[in-house]
């Protein structure tokens, strides 16, 4: 019963393709009905992979994949009822665009007024009422785009992945497709998986987001969650910009953790997140917005020297020698206050204990 | 506002004045002639041993300068001469004929000229062989007419008469005709009989027997490049080693080592009769007919097939079957409305491709096709080396070059040319 409110749920799914190497390791993940759920990661962690597996595509080698509750590993792809948008379109060329949307509709049965008045309102849904008739090839790739979207949607499937849809088109044009999308999944209420390597996107279009890496889900969360608390290195690292510091752990006490920094530095708190036992090696790490300047009202006191100023309207980077770190970053804001720094000039830095969070060391 | 439009309505100037066109032109003309001296070669190549040999062909099938060049007086007397009157031609005619014969027989050119005459009308080839008889005895001061038919009573034969007329002029449309096996009579044109036609048929078996080792070809060579496209690239080289493999074989060994499977005593027939399922005296005849045609060209010509189907299916992107798939079409549907249509550009090279190679083939048939499976480029060949009628053998290949541009257009027609994908 409880499963009702998933749409799809991965259990222990494990893949490899060559049967030495596991591509996805140790796959869970429930996605909720209505969802709008991105798989964010690098090149080659296995997200393409997963997509496969619950498009019916791949096989999984090991773990079953359930579909409303039913499990799917036996069903072919075709009757799996899941919409899909492919890196490259994968329109049939051969076809019109408006045969390309009654194509799902035709193999289903329906008659032609039906699929006639569903293509339409696909086209239209997409802002394309008028390219029925062209062929693929004479549409922009923003426009096939579109397209594509609209022919997974057009048979009303309760799911549609999306593989990387917008890798190919510019930035402004990414950026206007990525609020279509979001704002179709919004209106049709269909439940969304979509893969992707860029950050922002995911960031503006999820309601959840799984960051992969190395076949694993390193952290499933909302993007506000993920931005604000990382739970390990890499989705620190991989999320937005973060300042790192190495240290040893000294003190633990409740969920605050006091660390020596490296290079005989200062000792000072961070949450505790995972940062192992008192004497470990731990990497902490601070959002550069974070980081106050030229005050000593913070929790945590250190003092850097300005190697850079990079001048960006808005704000200024300011890049700083802290500790044995030269690549810390801080983010002034372009206001009176901190209007005199200078190159070389050495000032006072500091940052509130919640914002500073000890986490595991990435071997590099 | 006026003056632009003026500016815009005038040929653009480059800087120095000169129309931009011009100058464009002369900017791109050096470019034009090194590209043109690139392909000189190639050029001059295709000229000597493809333009200028299809050149002398079209005009090996009407040129006829033999017959007036041989027997100029004859010509001109024959033309008061009615043909059909039934009769042999008057003293004058006679006269220019021995006239014209001298000279003949002393530059030796009677039995070219006899040979020539024969091809329309059987027979008159040995006339001229022995015409030292009659010429011989010739007494110039009495009437030459009855002196020659009384030493050849065949030259009193107006049939003869009536082809030396018939074929006077310099160019002539008889060896078309017999190659659709019709000829030009003094009633007009008529068919042949019955049992002297022979090009029609071979031609019509020609073209049914190409369309269906094209047929054939297409239904083994479509699943084999299917499988080579989609394998993983170190299996499908491998195959793909197998398919070029023939290429590297002699034909001739090819084609012996189908006459070694498929004769009557051959591995096929033993192998059959010694599983019992034929018995000895009901071994198949799969040789010297047009089965064995099909199968031996089939398999010679599969690699025609197979490499341009291969790499047009090889840019069919696997994500148009997936998507098919995803979009609710079963397996069959997805091969049959997505992957086929994008293969059929393939299908097309293909077929073009092994029909015209089929349709002038020669070695294969002539070894294994007996008289049933022979194709009309044995009877070229034949006419060639053999009959050494080359106007007639230039006729049957001007036939022949005319029905492939036919098949091309209609091809283009039906199918569109910018269909057809070789790689
Ligand atoms: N068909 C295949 N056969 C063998 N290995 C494969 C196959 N497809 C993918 N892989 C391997 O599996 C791993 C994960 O691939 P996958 O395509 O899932 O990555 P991805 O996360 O989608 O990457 P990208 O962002 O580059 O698309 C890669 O190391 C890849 O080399
Ligand atoms: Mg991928």
């Amino acid at each position: 019963m409880e499963r009702d409110d998933y749409i799809v749920r991965f259990e222990n799914v494990q893949k490899s393709y060559d049967g030495e190497i596991l591509v996805v390791k140790n796959f869970n993940i429930d996605i909720e009905r209505g969802e709008f759920l991105t798989m964010l990661g690098p090149s080659g962690s296995g997200k393409t992979t997963c997509l496969m597996m619950l498009a019916g595509f791949e096989p999984a080698t090991h773990g079953e994949i359930y579909l409303n509750g039913q499990p799917i590993n036996n069903v072919p792809p075709h009757k799996r009822g899941i919409g899909m948008v492919f890196q490259n379109y994968a329109l049939f060329p051969h076809m019109t665009v408006a045969e390309n949307l009654a194509f799902p509709l035709k193999v289903r049965g329906l008659s032609r007024a039906d699929c006639d008045a569903k293509v339409k309102r696909a086209l239209e849904m997409v802002r394309l009422p008028q390219m029925g008739g062209r062929r693929p090839a004479q549409l922009s790739g923003g426009q096939q785009q579109r397209v594509a979207v609209a022919r997974a949607l057009v048979f009303e499937p309760e799911l549609v992945l999306m593989d990387e849809p917008l890798g190919a088109l510019d930035k402004n044009l990414r950026e206007e497709m990525q609020f279509e999308i979001k704002h179709i999944h919004e209106t049709l209420g269909v439940s969304v998986v979509y893969v992707t390597h860029d950050q922002s996107e995911a960031l503006t279009m999820s309601n959840r987001i799984a960051v992969f890496d190395d076949g694993i889900v390193q952290q499933l969360a909302a993007p506000e969650v993920l931005y604000e608390q990382p739970e390990n290195a890499f989705v620190a690292s991989f999320i937005g910009e973060n300042n790192r510091l190495m240290g040893t752990v000294t003190a633990l006490n409740g969920s605050t953790a006091q660390v020596k920094l490296d290079g005989g530095g200062e000792t000072v708190g961070a949450l505790a997140i995972k940062c192992g036992g008192v004497g470990e090696r731990t990497q902490l790490s601070i959002r550069p917005e974070r980081v106050v300047i030229g005050q000593d009202d913070a929790d945590n006191k250190l003092s850097g020297k300005v190697v850079e100023l990079i001048y960006l309207g808005d704000h200024i980077r300011c890049r700083m020698q802290v500790g044995t770190s030269e690549e810390f970053v801080v983010k002034v804001p372009n206001s009176h206050a901190h209007a005199a720094l200078k190159v070389g000039e050495v000032t006072p830095i500091g940052w509130a204990t919640d914002d500073c969070r000890a986490l595991d060391v990435l071997e590099a | 506002m006026s003056t632009m439009t003026d500016n815009q309505s005038g040929p653009m100037l480059a800087a120095d004045g000169t129309p931009l066109k011009v100058s464009l032109a002369r900017a791109l003309r050096r470019q034009k002639i090194r590209a043109f001296l690139l392909i000189v070669p190639l050029l001059a190549f295709i000229l000597i041993s493809f333009i200028a040999p299809i050149g002398d062909m079209l005009f090996r099938s009407v040129e006829n300068g033999i017959v007036p060049e041989t027997m100029p007086r004859t010509v001109v007397a024959l033309e008061d001469w009615d043909e059909t009157s039934g009769e042999a031609p008057s003293e004058a005619v006679f006269a220019a004929f021995y006239e014209d014969m001298k000279v003949a027989m002393e530059e030796k050119t009677h039995t070219k000229l006899g040979s020539r005459l024969n091809y329309d009308t059987a027979g008159i080839a040995s006339l001229f062989r022995k015409l030292r008889k009659p010429m011989g005895n010739i007494d110039e001061t009495q009437p030459i007419k009855p002196q020659f038919i009384d030493a050849e009573e065949d030259w009193g034969d107006p049939e003869v008469w009536q082809t030396i007329k018939r074929l006077s002029g310099y160019y002539t449309s008889s060896y078309f005709l017999s190659a659709v096996d019709m000829e030009s009579t003094h009633d007009g044109i008529q068919m042949k009989d019955d049992f002297e036609r022979i090009y029609l048929t071979l031609l019509w078996r020609t073209m049914v027997l190409s369309v269906a080792i094209t047929v054939s070809c297409i239904l083994l060579g479509y699943p084999i490049a299917f499988l080579l496209a989609n394998l993983p690239l170190r299996t499908s080289n491998i195959l793909m080693i197998l398919v070029l493999l023939p290429f590297w074989t002699s034909l001739l060994v090819r084609t012996s080592s189908w006459i070694v499977l498929l004769q009557q005593e051959g591995v096929i027939n033993d192998t059959l009769v010694s599983l019992g399922i034929l018995d000895d005296q009901g071994r198949l005849e799969l040789m010297y007919n047009q089965v064995g045609t099909i199968v031996a060209m089939t398999h010679i010509l599969l690699p025609f097939m197979i490499l341009p189907l291969y790499s047009v299916m090889k840019t069919i992107s696997p994500s148009y079957v997936r998507a098919a798939k995803s979009l609710g079409a079963n397996d069959w549907t997805a091969f049959w409305k997505v992957y086929f249509p994008n293969s059929v550009p393939g299908i097309g090279a293909g077929a073009v491709l092994v029909f015209i190679l089929a349709i002038g083939y020669y070695i294969t048939p002539e070894l294994v096709g007996g008289t049933s499976g022979i194709f009309i480029s044995n009877r070229i060949a034949y006419h060639i080396s053999s009959s050494l009628n080359w106007g007639l053998a230039a006729a049957l290949g001007v036939m022949l070059l005319a029905l492939i541009l036919v098949f091309y257009w209609l091809y283009d027609r039906i199918v569109g040319i910018d269909n057809v994908k070789l790689g």
